[in-house]
């Protein structure tokens, strides 16, 4: 009786007594929820233009921040590492494609996801031994102070890292509707052969949105990184953007966005005012509990397109 | 064949399609389609690409479920049907586009198609003693059978996935003749196939139907080779039935005639 | 001529259906087979079966286990880990409450209880395909170490959290625990693994093996010709939970000696995935050569930058290691997707032709 209560009452007498409070864990789950929808974004790129489940896009974002991080170190300003590692990511794609997606071009969706498992090792094992393991604070000028709204406690940082968010969303739609590569993409989204069929090469689309997925997880890196500190949980914490990804659809970007919003201030809440009931840490299988669940009823997710099988 | 024959040869009704209706959305597969398949006959159904003869093989074998109209398979009216069900009413199938097992080998792939017939438990299997070495053993002995009958003893222990396209189409009506299904559902067995393949083919058409008695219901675009085939023949244009009747009639029908005939061969 | 398969004619189905139906084969594995079981105890020492072969066994188990779910019937699985802890926390649980009950039971129960987790982590699987199977078993995996970690139950209300594996004898020898000797673990497991492959092989190759690879190749046309896919899916989570639960129960038991959840976190759930892609998919020997391929490889590692001299900070072994084992992957799946089994087979094939390849 006090246990069903302690579930079904007393938090809700929490929210109620002290709503400002509830505001705060609200929006400060959100905005862990933007960096889960950055890394979704990504997966969701790649997913869409290749098919490819990449399970790596989370270690791609620590691999980047690795990258910036130990590029300022050197003393390197701040642009000029972006932009290297924006090469080196560019790079990347080029590598991933000539070594890895090329040769497995037929193969079952199966093999390529268990191939990218092992790219995410390889890249993890790479950047750590380039750049070494321990916690690196990352300081890019992100304000770090507090806003109040009424008696709730606002990061900036976290505002500021929703309004680059929400930029890079924009300049990518801008980029899919009125560049000719972003139509190109998103007529091999629609239609692999039909795209084939008018001559868009499926090697260079490969590379251009695994470059593309390799910015979003650098943006997300640095945001992400200025937060945490620069760390092996990163890759960690970005497999929390696969349940996210159940939840929007693996082929939709408004999905991924929306997605990440409600896993990230769901799991907050959840953590806040149910974890104790439970002993804690509920915050570490919150998201896969919920996508497992939703599976049930919705399997293709709340924007992604039916799935219809043919004989 | 005389007509004695022939009919005694064939029997009574096993399967009735009253008024089946499908549509996808907006568009009708099958409009009001009606026919029947008797015990031991080969029927086709014919007609142009997207006339809806897939849809009515899919019907027929639970994939799809109409809208409107039913389906007494062996006097017994279909509830909503499951592939499954299906399969283990007696219904077995070939595809359009070969649907195999491809890392497994022919022998694995015709055995696939016993499995409705074996019941021993997991425990019996997983030691290998009672029914489940009984039965691994019986239905082998059959398996051989249908792969003597097939003429593919050379191939047993390839996987299907590195063989030719004519013999993977061998092996798959191994596989559904392994069932020994009661109505034998064959999706264009010749499609892609040359002239002495579809020879081949079709005398296996033919022996299935005279040895084991086994009725057969094919889908075909080829006309010829369907005409000398089949007993009866439906033809389907637009997701409606044009005509219904022997081969000869069929022949004669003024609107097949025009509709399929016509325009897509003299 | 060593190896040979020609002159030998089988006059029976039942001759041809056998486990292996070439009398080479058969007596090679029946050599190994009595050479495991009765003289490696004598020739080996303590740190090789304690260390080695007896971790090496316990993860071919847990390897055959997703062997089954992913080889065979085409399902990913990231919660291995958490299938494993599943068998030990429940095999601890079943061992401390009857106390007298035999610790083969025990073991057995520990595979049952992750049998019935894994059908329910399964259950999804009708729906759903391919990599959505990553996300629900990535559940499993987080959520079931949370649970054993975060409630005391289960691990009796334990001060410290970490229960030691329990002392349990069979005919009056210590085979579990810290106090057992490593000879005695080793006989005890691999008793456990040479039955727990022949039941495999048979399971593989029978009636439900068959269904199983047929709902991997194509499951629509499995379910025309009358599979059901919902009862061969979970029949295949099912078993393959029960081999990863043994494992994880012998884990606990004969290896490390404690029960403790950092032994099955999300690493170990690739480390056995990683055994099962270069090993072999779909392949009950690979399981074997992968799991000791692996397991010994940070090992070998970790001698070789001692042999070159080398001054390697075990931090940078270590994410070297990363880089080998990701780059491996890569490599397998590209190159040989049926992985060191296929290797195997390759030079038993030369073996056959060998001394006159034409």
């Amino acid at each position: 009786m006090e246990f069903l209560q302690s579930i079904f009452v007393t938090p809700f007498v929490e929210i109620v007594d002290s709503p400002y409070f509830f505001f705060e864990v609200f929006f400060g789950g959100l905005m862990a929820g933007v960096m889960y929808s950055l890394v979704a974004l990504g997966f969701v790129l790649i997913f869409k233009a290749s098919g490819v489940f990449n399970f790596s896009q989370g270690v791609m974002v620590l691999f980047a921040a690795l990258n910036f991080v130990g590029l300022l170190e050197h003393g390197v300003p701040i642009w000029l590492a972006f932009l290297i590692t924006m090469a080196i990511m560019t790079a990347l794609a080029f590598a991933v494609e000539r070594l890895v997606l090329r040769h497995l071009v037929n193969q079952e969706p199966i093999i390529l996801f268990m191939a990218t498992i092992g790219l995410a090792f390889f890249l993890e094992g790479f950047g750590e031994t380039l750049w070494g393991s321990e916690i690196k604070p990352l300081e890019v000028g992100i304000p770090n102070d507090v806003w109040f709204m009424g008696d709730a406690m606002i990061q900036q940082a976290d505002v500021f890292a929703a309004v680059v968010a929400g930029a890079m969303v924009t300049v990518l739609a801008l980029f899919f509707h009125y560049t000719r590569v972003g139509r190109a993409l998103r007529a091999v989204a629609d239609d692999h052969q039909a795209a084939l069929s008018i001559g868009i090469p499926l090697n260079h689309i490969w590379i251009i949105v695994w470059a593309v997925a390799g910015v979003v997880a650098l943006v997300a890196g640095i945001l992400w990184g200025s937060k945490l500190g620069v760390q092996f949980s990163l890759s960690v914490i970005a497999l929390k953007a696969l349940p996210v990804l159940i939840l929007g659809g693996f082929t939709s970007i408004p999905g991924a966005i929306i997605g990440g919003l409600i896993i990230g201030a769901g799991e907050k809440v959840a953590e806040v005012y149910w974890g104790s009931v439970f002993g804690g840490a509920i915050e570490e299988w919150f998201a896969y509990i919920v996508a497992l669940v939703f599976l049930f009823f919705r399997p293709q997710g709340l924007f992604g397109d039916k799935i219809i099988e043919r004989v | 064949m005389t007509v004695t024959d022939q009919q005694s040869r064939i029997g009574e009704q096993i399967l009735h399609a009253e008024n089946i209706t499908l549509g996808f959305g907006g568009v009708k597969a099958l409009n009001d389609i009606s026919f029947d398949i008797r015990k031991g006959e080969i029927r086709s159904i014919i007609g142009p690409n997207g006339a809806g003869k897939s849809s009515m093989l899919n019907v027929i074998n639970g994939f799809y479920q109409p809208q409107e109209g039913t389906i007494h398979f062996k006097g017994v009216p279909y509830r909503p049907m499951r592939p499954y069900l299906a399969a283990s009413n007696g219904i077995a199938r070939t595809f359009q586009n070969i649907a195999l097992f491809r890392g497994m080998s022919t022998l694995d792939n015709i055995m696939t198609g016993r499995v409705l017939k074996m019941k021993a438990s997991l425990i019996e299997q997983a030691f290998y003693v009672l029914r489940g070495k009984k039965e691994e053993l019986e239905h082998r002995e059959h398996v051989e059978k249908v792969i003597d009958f097939l003429e593919i003893q050379a191939i047993r222990r390839t996987p299907v996935g590195r063989l030719p396209y004519g013999l993977q189409k061998r092996v798959e009506l191994g596989r559904a003749l392994a069932a020994e299904p009661d109505l034998l559902l064959l999706d264009e067995p010749m499609a892609g196939m040359n002239l002495e393949e579809k020879e081949d083919m079709s005398r296996f058409i033919v022996d299935v139907n005279e040895q084991f008695g086994t009725t057969i219901a094919l889908i075909e675009h080829d006309m010829s080779v369907v005409m000398d085939l089949s007993d009866r023949v439906v033809v389907l244009d637009y997701g409606r039935k044009l005509a219904d009747g022997t081969p000869d009639e069929v022949r004669g029908d003024q609107a097949v005639i025009d509709a399929y005939l016509g325009v897509t061969h003299e | 001529m060593i190896y040979r398969e020609a002159g030998v004619f089988k006059t029976s189905y039942d001759a041809d259906m056998a486990l292996l139906p070439i009398p080479m084969d058969k007596y090679f594995v029946i050599a190994v087979t009595l050479f495991a079981v009765i003289v490696v105890p004598f020739i080996s020492n303590e740190y090789w079966l304690g260390s080695i072969l007896v971790p090496v066994l316990i993860l071919s188990i847990a390897a055959i286990g997703l062997n089954i779910l992913t080889g065979y019937a085409g399902q990913v699985s990231l919660g291995t880990g958490a299938f494993m802890a599943a068998g030990a926390y429940m095999g601890y649980k079943f061992v401390t409450a009857f106390p007298d009950v035999n610790i083969i039971f025990g073991i057995l129960a520990g595979g049952v209880s992750s049998a019935m987790i894994g059908i329910v982590f399964g259950a999804p699987s009708l729906r759903i395909k391919g990599f959505y199977l990553a996300v629900t078993t990535l559940a499993a995996q987080f959520f079931l170490i949370w649970l054993f970690q975060k409630q005391p139950w289960f691990v009796n209300y334990s001060i410290s959290g970490v229960p030691t594996a329990p002392p349990r004898e069979i005919f009056g020898i210590l085979v579990t625990g810290a106090e057992a000797s490593a000879t005695a673990r080793y006989v005890f497991v691999v008793c456990f693994t040479i039955a727990l492959a022949w039941i495999a092989r048979n399971l593989v190759r029978g009636r439900v093996g068959r269904t199983w690879m047929a709902i991997r190749d194509m499951d629509i046309a499995a379910e025309l010709i009358g599979i059901r896919p919902l009862q061969t899916k979970l029949s295949a989570f099912a078993i393959s939970s029960f081999y990863c639960g043994v494992a994880g129960a012998l884990w606990a038991f004969c290896y490390i000696n404690t029960v403790e959840p950092s032994a099955f976190d999300i690493n170990r759930s690739f480390q056995i995935l990683f055994m099962v892609i270069v090993g072999g998919l779909g392949s009950i020997l690979g399981s074997f050569l992968g799991a000791a391929f692996i397991f010994t490889l940070p090992i070998f590692l970790n001698n070789f930058f001692g042999v070159l001299g080398l001054d390697v900070s075990t931090a940078t072994i270590r994410h070297i290691e990363f880089m080998v084992f990701g780059g491996l992957i890569v490599f397998f799946l590209i190159v040989e997707p049926h992985g060191l089994a296929r290797l195997w087979a390759l030079a038993k094939e030369k073996l056959r032709m060998w001394p006159f390849p034409y």
